[in-house]
């Protein structure tokens, strides 16, 4: 495995265990995740894959009866076990869901939402940082002159996009991606994933998905998980050109699914 | 087996014929509007106002809604978004108890605690003079009855919410209750509604527990301290006079009428919109 | 600030539902607090003697059996007419989805109706048909009055039942009616159980139904055609008497039906989990 020694790796996550309930999900995961690329999370479903994006934003604490223990290191700093509010860890992540989930309100208050939840309250300020991130999302002039309507009213592939500009309108460095284009059609998963590919320049994105097409075309770095554990992980190339471990190969062939 | 499905899916309408036939009498003399507004009950005078029942009816639910609503809303958020397992798995049976403590137990509960409660310590705070066995008593024994038939809807009602919009919130750094007040509630919002519409149907239609407690004078009620008549508490204490004074049973039957196309109506409208509601996320 | 008002209502959400379980402990408290003084053997074993309005002797044993012949006997016609239309409606109407969700809503409908609708009307048929209060009239009445719940309750037990269990039997070969009882019945046992102890507990402890149509008395019934006496209407008559004697009665009364209602609700729960491990997992 190439050492991430010029960098400090973005994420690192060391010993992880995850249960809930009785149910253990994630076993001694140990993943470095590298500044500005795109990292792709990739397994069968039922890996855990999901379940270790989401605790990269400890949006696992919505189950009463997690237990989690390990290091989670993000620029450093241990997250899982940390004096500081989480929800200020969270504003350093940006998520986008496998479904759009635009927030029951119209076009611009779902983007300046987390924006006004931390008082910025200024409409001057509020305007122009709604285009800029709109604009990011390559959706404003889709939406300019109707940014009063319900987010509702969009169609699926807009309303991603929509979701894309709200997380990066908080300011995050990191994009946390779980199956973002997997209720998309063709075109907007395209426009989605060459989103990605631009964003990677200013932000780290972690994306989980299951379709390895959309792995091959987008991953500088792969993590590869079966069964609740890491099997491998590296650069993409390394790992699609000369995989390691017995598991990965069938998965590659197309053996495991 | 089909025939009984029949008969099921027209009992509403046969129960409204049934109930229309037998008031059908007092409206020959009577118009609809006259006997909902009127305030005059004098039954031996052929005289049936209904209003001072309908008010006290309304009055009892309004106060009971606005006791057991909040609470409801606020326990159903807690348990939804909140509470740890070993909470809700106490709760769950609490809730399931008081939803099948009769009406009677209820009412001797009023009378052996709130009624006293009101008579002895509430109404001297403000001022008043009451027996007890007043509108307040009828009201707050009904929010305690009213709360498990609404905490189950409304836990229903946000557990129809899909998790990911919750998450979503999070992620943007927003904290779990500004999450719960600004987004998730606001998309419950329709559900949280036709909750307390069922509510309302439901503390509307209420007989024995608080006919025990309520007073049953026939007086359009001057306060919450005041005794007041709902309108099921008319039928059940008079069903005896009913044959003895003419038209008295035609009014009676208008009486249950009348409650019965109000909580119909209400139960309608609410379990529609929950219906909605619902199947936009199904 | 986001802090405090997150901390203020995160206090106000836990003493809701503190506040919930805390009045259900008030009331049983209550209950028993009176009741129990007035447990005695005799109480339990003798009926009412000079009479339940002024009588200073004796007890309820003619609510207490007079209360289980009704409910039982109610039980048991909801679930005679029940049982086939909610397997009806998961069998032979499984394709007509609309239909039988249409069935399911005007059954919600009808739990909804307040009991004293039902007591109304069923006076009302007993005058035109020259009836008198009976034991007869009771169950049959009582016993319309649950059906919706015992419907629905079992409904939903079947609606649980996988689609798979069913699509396997009709390639078996079973015919229709034969799918339904047996396959079904046995997969949802604990689901037909639960909705026969469920429509129990609301036909025992209903006072507004049994009001006009049994009657009261202080015998014991030895025929359907005789009045009844219920624990629900020994409450409510003897609870206003100024005889301490007969207040205890009233007072034991609500302690009985307290204890069976809590019964109910325990082996309910007792009952779908203790079977759900026969049943098949899927």
């Amino acid at each position: 495995m190439e050492k991430l020694n010029n960098h400090q790796p973005k994420i690192k996550i060391e010993e992880l265990n995850l249960s809930i309930g009785r149910a253990k999900i994630l076993r001694d995961i140990n993943v470095e995740i590298p500044k500005h690329k795109i990292t792709v999370i990739l397994g069968p479903s039922g890996c855990g894959k999901t379940t270790l994006l989401k605790s990269m934003n400890r949006l696992t604490d919505i189950y009463s009866d997690i237990r989690v223990t390990g290091k989670i290191l993000i620029d450093g700093e241990d997250i899982l076990h940390t004096t500081k509010d989480v929800t200020e860890i969270r504003k350093k992540m940006g998520l986008l869901s496998q479904r759009p989930y635009p927030l029951p309100m119209n076009i611009y208050k779902n983007i300046s939402f987390g924006l006004r939840i931390s008082g910025r309250r200024k409409k001057q300020f509020l305007d122009k940082r709604i285009e800029h991130y709109l604009k990011q999302a390559s959706l404003w002039d889709e939406v300019k002159d109707r940014l009063k309507e319900p987010a509702a009213g969009l169609s699926i592939g807009q309303q991603q996009r929509l979701c894309l500009a709200r997380g990066l309108a908080v300011d995050p460095d990191i994009i946390l991606a779980d199956e973002p284009t997997s209720a998309l059609d063709p075109i907007s998963s395209q426009e989605i994933e060459k989103k990605f590919v631009e964003l990677k320049n200013g932000y780290t994105i972690v994306l989980v998905t299951h379709i390895l097409r959309q792995a091959i075309r987008l991953a500088d770095y792969v993590i590869f998980m079966y069964l609740g554990e890491v099997i491998e992980q590296g650069p993409a190339d390394q790992f699609f050109k000369s995989p390691q471990t017995e598991i990965t190969r069938a998965y590659l062939k197309g053996s495991i699914n | 087996m089909s025939l009984w499905t029949f008969v099921i899916l027209l009992s509403p309408l046969i129960i409204f014929a049934g109930l229309m036939w037998k008031s059908s009498m007092l409206l020959e003399d009577n118009s609809i509007w006259k006997l909902i507004w009127s305030d005059s009950w004098k039954p031996l005078s052929g005289e049936f106002g209904f209003r001072p029942f309908i008010l006290s009816s309304l009055w009892v639910t309004l106060i009971s809604l606005v006791v057991a609503g909040p609470v409801c809303i606020l326990s159903a958020l807690h348990l939804t978004y909140f509470a740890h397992s070993r909470f809700t798995r106490i709760m769950q049976p609490a809730i399931d108890i008081l939803a099948g403590i009769p009406s009677v137990v209820y009412g001797v509960w009023g009378v052996i605690v709130i009624v006293p409660f009101i008579s002895d310590r509430l109404a001297p705070l403000f001022g008043a003079e009451t027996s007890g066995y007043s509108i307040l008593a009828g009201g707050l024994v009904l929010s305690v009855m009213i709360i498990p038939f609404i905490l189950n809807i409304l836990i229903e009602i946000f557990n129809t919410i899909p998790v990911e919009l919750q998450e979503a919130s999070l992620s943007l750094g927003v904290s779990r209750w500004i999450t719960v007040r600004a987004v998730l509630l606001r998309k419950a919002l329709p559900g949280v509604v036709s909750a307390m519409g069922l509510g309302l149907s439901r503390a509307f239609g209420e007989t024995i527990a608080v006919l025990m407690v309520v007073g049953n004078v026939t007086r359009i009620p001057e306060g919450i301290f005041r005794p007041g008549y709902p309108l099921p508490a008319l039928i059940a204490n008079n069903y005896g006079e009913m044959l003895s004074i003419p038209l008295y049973d035609s009014a009676l039957m208008m009486a249950a009428l009348i409650l019965f196309v109000i909580v119909l109506l209400f139960n309608l409208a609410s379990r529609f919109v929950i219906i909605r509601y619902e199947n936009k996320y199904r | 600030m986001q802090r405090t008002e997150e901390l203020f209502f995160r206090s106000l959400m836990l003493l809701s539902s503190a506040l919930i379980v805390g009045v259900l402990i008030m009331i049983i408290y209550s209950i028993l607090k009176v009741g129990i003084p007035s447990l005695s053997i005799e109480m339990l074993t003798q009926t009412p003697k000079g009479g339940f309005y002024f009588g200073k002797e004796g007890g309820i044993l003619n609510a207490i059996v007079g209360s289980l012949y009704l409910a039982l006997g109610s039980t048991f016609l909801a679930l005679v007419i029940g049982l086939p239309v909610a397997i009806f409606m998961n069998t032979w109407l499984l394709r007509r989805k609309k239909l039988v969700n249409t069935i399911r809503f005007i059954l919600d409908l009808l739990w909804g109706v307040p009991s004293i609708i039902y007591g109304a009307i069923g006076f009302t048929v007993m005058i035109m048909m020259g009836w008198k209060t009976s034991l007869a009239a009771g169950i049959i009445v009582v016993g319309l009055f649950v059906l919706p719940i015992m419907i629905r309750a079992i409904d939903e037990g079947l609606k649980a039942s996988p689609l798979g269990l069913t699509e396997a039997s009709f390639s078996l070969g079973a015919t229709r009616t034969e799918l339904g009882f047996r396959v079904l019945t046995r997969q949802c046992f604990p689901g037909i159980i639960t909705a026969i102890l469920l429509s129990f507990g609301r036909a025992i402890g209903d006072a507004a139904s049994v009001l006009f149509t049994t009657g009261f008395t202080d015998n014991i019934p030895t025929s359907l055609g005789q009045p009844t006496a219920t624990l629900p209407l020994s409450i409510f008559f003897q609870l206003t008497s100024p005889i301490p004697e007969v207040k205890n009665r009233a007072y034991a009364a609500a302690v009985v039906l307290t204890v069976i209602i809590l019964l109910t609700s325990v082996l309910s729960r007792l009952f779908s989990s203790k079977y759900k491990k026969q049943t098949i997992k899927f």
